[in-house]
């Protein structure tokens, strides 16, 4: 059961959160941010992308350190499987997202988590991508993601927990809805 | 004289309403009983909108036992009944009779501006200058469309809940219907009762059982004290008025209405509508999350009204607890359907706001939403009325009428001052106190043409 007389200590300063949404709900602008990565082609289907600098709260902003990530295919793709596949990075931006929300939802909620873990799978079909079959998609078919979380609370509340941290994710939204994508080139 | 005589001078009163429906109404019979002097402009007869731009088989989401005004309450044969349009139509025209109250019927309200010490209130029957402005003309006036309905090709024939009558409006064919409020999940219905197919996009919603423990979900939430949950009491109170209305259908069957029973029905049941892009409709994947948010909720509701109801079933002659099933969702929901040769109209059930569009005063937010506190206007002396949850939960249900038009009445009859000072000062003519006298009668004329 969920102990209210304890403050749950998760990690996530809820204070802090809401009183960015109370005085964000009264500066729009500062609310609008941009997330930005840069990324190099190393060798073959190699690439390294780069996250540091973001724009937000009305200025621009850096990540206390940089971070690189290398992106390749496995060796049944005939490649050198120098990193993760770019779409299982897919599947890592949506579990660090939900999971962040569940943490967040349940601080909010005085709900003490003692483990959350994810496992998350996604469905596809290759012919997509390798042009096969023009009705079977590029992208997933579906994804799956299920969690085992260890918690003061009721089966019912880490259901509601799961269910709110979805209704207010990012990456959930990014990949269950369409979302405007405009790629550009130039020559150097 | 004619009362709908357009006036060459402007008459004044102390108080106008906006707006003759229950809520306009109901603020008459307190200003009455308060012996302030008033007027009500209703653009329409009494009732206009629940005349004009209601669906042929609309029924109220409560029953007739719950449907009251101050002074007046549902005295007919079937109190568990749900009334139509219409019937509510004639009770609140037999309410305006029986309250006497002071309604210009056929006046549309152009403008209202301030003016030292009040409004000016231009209508299309002349001009009226008060002290203090009740704003009660409803709060369903604008269907809300996403912008993308006008990208949507010509072919498909798009209408909001507002203008749909009955099915035989639409052209043969498939209809999207868009929207899982009460309005979207009973016109969903009675489309596919015509033998159209109908595909119904599903965002956010409220899922209810129509009865519970054999008592109707509308006695749980007025016994259980929920509708009159207080909105200062609600953690986030913009999402509290947000909410859409829940799934409820007034039928003499008092068959419940959710997604499991039009499924069973033949409706497809998509996600969210994002947008329609080369003519494909795209639906959101969080289909299965919007219906695993309602059951929760629902479920919370059903845990609160037990835990109520213990050590009171017997007295209320209660049935067992129960739990409905859980909502289904198909193994793989559709993401995207091509509007040609599968959709010929798109029914808007989306939402709809308030019109404030002649309200020329600074009290609007960024959104163009009307600035207020529990429906005090950050005006002198304006006030809201019938709002979504504006004071209770309750706050836009006919019997919610009743507990908010007594406090806002108190604070308005407060803010002006001893009830029959008037304010001269006000016209700089002597017109304004003939006029009164004589609109008295006038008044009760027009009442009385409403009764016919």
């Amino acid at each position: 059961m969920n102990m209210q007389s304890a403050t749950a200590m998760n990690g996530v300063n809820v204070e802090a959160l809401l009183g960015a949404r109370a005085a964000l709900s009264e500066a729009p602008q500062a609310a609008r941010f941009k997330w930005r990565a840069t990324s190099e082609w190393m060798h073959g289907t190699h690439a390294r992308s780069t996250i540091d600098g973001y724009y937000g709260l009305g200025g621009e902003q850096k990540h206390r350190q940089p971070f690189q990530f290398d992106t390749d295919h496995p060796e049944i793709f005939a490649a050198e499987d120098m990193g993760a596949t770019p779409v299982e990075y897919v599947l890592v931006g949506l579990a660090g997202c939900l999971t962040a929300g569940i943490a967040a939802v349940a601080q909010n909620r005085n709900i003490q988590l003692r483990s959350v873990k994810a496992t998350l799978e996604a469905g596809m079909d290759i012919q997509g991508i390798l042009g096969i079959d023009a009705n079977v998609r590029n992208g997933f078919d579906g994804i799956k993601v299920h969690y085992q979380i260890d918690a003061d609370a009721t089966p019912e509340q880490i259901a509601a927990l799961v269910a709110q941290s979805q209704k207010r994710s990012a990456v959930f939204d990014i990949v269950t809805n369409p979302t405007d994508v405009h790629v550009t080139a130039s020559k150097v | 004289m004619s009362p709908h005589a357009v006036r060459r001078s402007a008459a004044s009163v102390d108080v106008v309403i906006v707006g003759g429906g229950h809520c306009g109404l109901a603020m008459s019979h307190a200003l009455t009983r308060h012996g302030v002097e008033h007027v009500v402009l209703e653009r329409g007869a009494v009732a206009n909108s629940w005349r004009t731009e209601r669906w042929d088989s609309l029924r109220l989401l409560t029953p007739n036992w719950m449907t009251r005004l101050p002074g007046r309450a549902y005295g007919g044969p079937d109190p568990d009944g749900y009334m139509g349009a219409g019937e509510v139509a004639d009770f609140l025209s037999g309410y305006a009779m029986q309250i006497s109250a002071p309604v210009l019927t056929g006046t549309t309200v152009s403008k209202v501006s301030a003016i030292s010490g009040g409004y000016r209130i231009s209508t299309d029957r002349g001009e009226w200058h008060c002290r203090a402005l009740v704003l009660a003309s409803g709060a369903f006036s604008l269907p809300n469309v996403p912008p993308f309905a006008s990208g949507i090709a010509q072919d498909v024939q798009q209408l909001s809940a507002h203008r749909y009558r009955h099915p035989g409006q639409l052209a043969e064919g498939g209809v999207l219907v868009v929207g899982a409020s009460a309005t979207g999940l009973q016109l969903a219905q009675e489309i596919r009762q015509s033998g159209r197919p109908v595909t119904l996009a599903v965002g956010e919603h409220v899922r209810m059982p129509r009865l519970y423990r054999g008592r109707d979900i509308q006695w749980w939430l007025l016994a259980s004290g929920v509708l009159d949950q207080r909105i200062e009491e609600i953690d986030d109170a913009e999402r509290a008025r947000r909410l859409p209305s829940p799934q409820l259908v007034g039928t003499p069957e008092r068959a419940t209405l959710d997604l499991n029973a039009l499924q069973r029905q033949g409706v497809s049941v998509v996600g969210r509508l994002m947008g329609v892009r080369g003519g494909t409709a795209q639906f959101s994947g969080s289909l299965r999350n919007v219906c695993a948010l309602a059951d929760l909720k629902m479920n919370r509701l059903l845990d609160a009204f037990d835990q109520w109801a213990r050590g009171r079933g017997a007295a209320c002659d209660l049935g067992t607890p129960e739990r409905f099933a859980a909502t289904e969702v198909d193994a793989s929901p559709t993401l995207s359907l091509s509007l040609a040769g599968n959709i010929r109209t798109v029914l808007w059930a989306t939402g709809a706001r308030p019109d404030y569009s002649w309200l020329d005063l600074p009290v609007f937010d960024r959104h163009g939403r009307l600035r207020h506190d529990r429906g005090v206007v950050d005006a002198p002396s304006l006030y809201v009325l019938g709002l979504p949850y504006l004071r209770r939960r309750k706050s836009s249900f006919i019997h919610g009428a009743e507990d908010d038009v007594r406090e806002i009445a108190a604070l308005l009859v407060a803010g002006l001052g001893a009830p029959g000072v008037q304010v001269k000062y006000l016209l700089g003519t002597g017109s304004g106190t003939n006029a009164r006298g004589q609109s008295t009668f006038a008044w009760n004329h027009t009442a009385s043409q409403a009764r016919r």
